[in-house]
């Protein structure tokens, strides 16, 4: 800003020009600090703090060292923590690739009537979990002629008891998350899809590179910051997944915990059984995780710096 | 050739029309059921049979009459809680938003990896302090304490940052020599030019509302406090007799966002895509 500016600025504002400049931002940005001050900063510490004392029920803390982190190893937080991580895996494995090849094929010159079917695939992320938590809780119904067994029963396979075992529990949250969000990341690849130059396909084609080496060598790395974008939501997602499994279960406890998470963990230590202590170590236990994942993410991509030019 | 490219044409619509299917198959099945007994689906799950001839309006007439209207309750109650939710969160992310991307000042960018931050750490590790901030404020079954932790949001900031950043700065410097003092540049100048950003931002933060379970599910106590997807959730305990309503109320929940939704695909996808924009 030219230093003419300021003066005509000073010159003109009954509110102090120059002055105000350098106030307003402030005031601006003043009900964030503020937010951040009671609805994060206070809460945050709070739960370090009582993730290190003793605390049932709104009884007085008392101080227990890392008790209830010992605690947590015993418990079947362990098993929620292996829920979570396996959960996240496989989403990741299916929700970075998959919606990647849907776009191109969408995006591509073959596909007929492209804008219908992206309407289509985008209602799951309009509909609430508890709606479609309804859906795959009875479509996924033990009964042997519910739609899922009926399904399978098709290639031969038996009736199973979806939500009784742990390793089908896991398919069924699986599928749910990947029938949530496959629309969406379709539309976020489908927006980095247009601004790869389409002239760079040309000259791949005429040099003779087939289809699959253009996908490999044009495609992947021009929307390599939405695949990074794409894997840091699906991270995230996945580790602090709740809704979808209490959903299934209506339940924050689930019979043998085979659909237990860290967050129904959390949830069923801290609102069932008022053990603020032991919720709060696994908190802060699931907040250290982020943080680390947080840090890798931030070093590769470098949001601040980027769009800061 | 030709043939070639009807091959791939039928290929490629196939393929994707198989995961489309997929994408409407629960709300079709909830639709087709909610005409039946209730206590059906939850003894037998979903079954691929169609008794047409056995299906009734009544599950649809309940949701007005079971339990004094209380299915209207919960209407009412997400939608204020919506309006309260996006209203609130429009105006204080896009004048934090639009303060980052506009101004040098000092801890600008201490300020914004702040953002980041809370962006970044999934709100589940908060609830139960939160909780307690709440319950100590007497906030608990308030329409108040399901908005107040949430009436910054993060996201909105970073987008209303990005789109900001993005602006003429022209526009301020020539509000300045007219004489308007900085907040008048904010009101009067930059939020009209800010519109399809408070489009975009509406859509995702009303979207966000609507649906949302956890935070609400643990505030609202009282069932006449309820919003739909809490309300709804809880007639599935194992005393509920009012299966009935569940699969009409679900439906009912659905279908005036599914309209909006049919009449301005466009906007809405750019809107929710919103949510991702980045650097």
């Amino acid at each position: 800003m030219s230093k003419q500016n300021n003066i005509n600025a000073a010159g003109t504002q009954k509110s102090g020009g120059i002055h105000m400049i350098k106030v307003a931002p402030y005031i601006f940005t003043a009900p964030f600090v503020i937010y951040f001050l009671i609805f994060f900063i206070y809460p945050i510490t709070e739960t370090f703090w009582t993730s290190l004392c003793q605390q049932v029920g709104f009884a007085p803390p008392k101080f227990a060292g890392l008790a209830n982190y010992k605690l947590l190893i015993d418990d079947y937080f362990v098993m929620a923590v292996q829920n979570s991580t396996l959960y996240t895996f496989f989403t990741c494995l299916i929700l970075v690739p998959l919606p990647l090849m849907l776009a191109v094929i969408i995006d591509s010159k073959f596909m007929f009537k492209a804008d219908i079917f992206k309407s289509a695939l985008f209602i799951p992320a309009l509909t609430s979990v508890v709606m479609a938590g309804l859906f795959f809780k009875y479509a996924f119904s033990s009964n042997p002629s519910a739609l899922m067994n009926a399904f399978i029963g098709f290639f031969g396979i038996p009736p199973q008891g979806w939500l009784e075992n742990r390793v089908t529990t896991w398919i069924v949250l699986v599928v749910f998350c990947v029938w949530k969000w496959l629309g969406v990341n379709i539309v976020y690849y489908l927006s980095a899809l247009q601004t790869i130059p389409k002239d760079l396909y040309e000259a791949a084609t005429i040099d003779g590179a087939n289809a699959w080496e253009r996908f490999l060598n044009i495609t992947v790395p021009g929307v390599k910051p939405t695949i990074i974008y794409v894997l840091t939501i699906s991270i995230y997602g996945g580790f602090s997944m709740f809704a979808e499994a209490f959903t299934l279960f209506n339940s924050a406890r689930t019979p043998g915990d085979i659909g237990a998470t860290i967050v129904s963990y959390i949830y069923a230590q801290g609102f069932n059984r008022n053990n603020f202590g032991l919720a709060s170590a696994a908190g802060i236990t699931l907040l250290a995780g982020v943080m680390i994942i947080n840090i890798i993410q931030l070093k590769i991509t470098d949001p601040v710096g980027k769009s800061d030019d | 050739m030709n043939k070639k490219k009807i091959g791939l044409t039928i290929l490629a619509t196939f393929v994707v029309a198989i995961f489309a299917v997929i994408a409407i198959m629960p709300f079709f099945f909830l639709l087709i059921s909610s005409f039946k007994p209730g206590s059906e689906m939850i003894r037998n799950g979903l079954q691929f049979k169609f008794d047409f001839q056995n299906y009734k309006l009544g599950n649809y007439a309940l949701l007005l009459t079971e339990r004094e209207g209380i299915y209207l309750k919960w209407y009412i109650n997400s939608i204020v809680i919506m309006v309260i939710q996006v209203a609130t969160g429009l105006f204080f992310s896009s004048l934090v938003g639009y303060g980052l991307a506009k101004y040098k000042f000092k801890g600008r960018n201490v300020l914004f990896m702040l953002v980041l931050l809370v962006m970044m750490v999934p709100v589940e590790i908060l609830i139960l302090p939160l909780y307690k901030e709440i319950n100590s404020v007497n906030l608990i079954d308030t329409y108040a304490g399901v908005v107040l932790p949430f009436i910054v949001p993060a996201t909105g900031i970073f987008f209303f940052r990005q789109f900001a950043s993005g602006l003429p700065t022209e526009i301020m410097e020539s509000g300045r020599i007219d004489g308007c003092g900085e907040f008048g540049i904010f009101f009067k100048l930059m939020m009209p030019i800010m519109l399809p950003a408070y489009g975009a931002m509406t859509i995702l933060l009303a979207m966000g509302s609507w649906n949302s379970m956890v935070w609400p599910m643990i505030v609202l106590r009282t069932s006449e406090m309820q919003t739909l997807p809490i309300g709804l959730q809880s007639l599935l305990t194992p005393y509920g007799n009012n299966y009935d309503m569940l699969l009409s109320g679900a439906v009912m929940s659905v279908l005036p966002i599914l309209v909006v939704f049919l009449l301005n695909q466009k906007t809405f996808i750019a809107g929710m895509a919103a949510g991702s924009v980045k650097g």
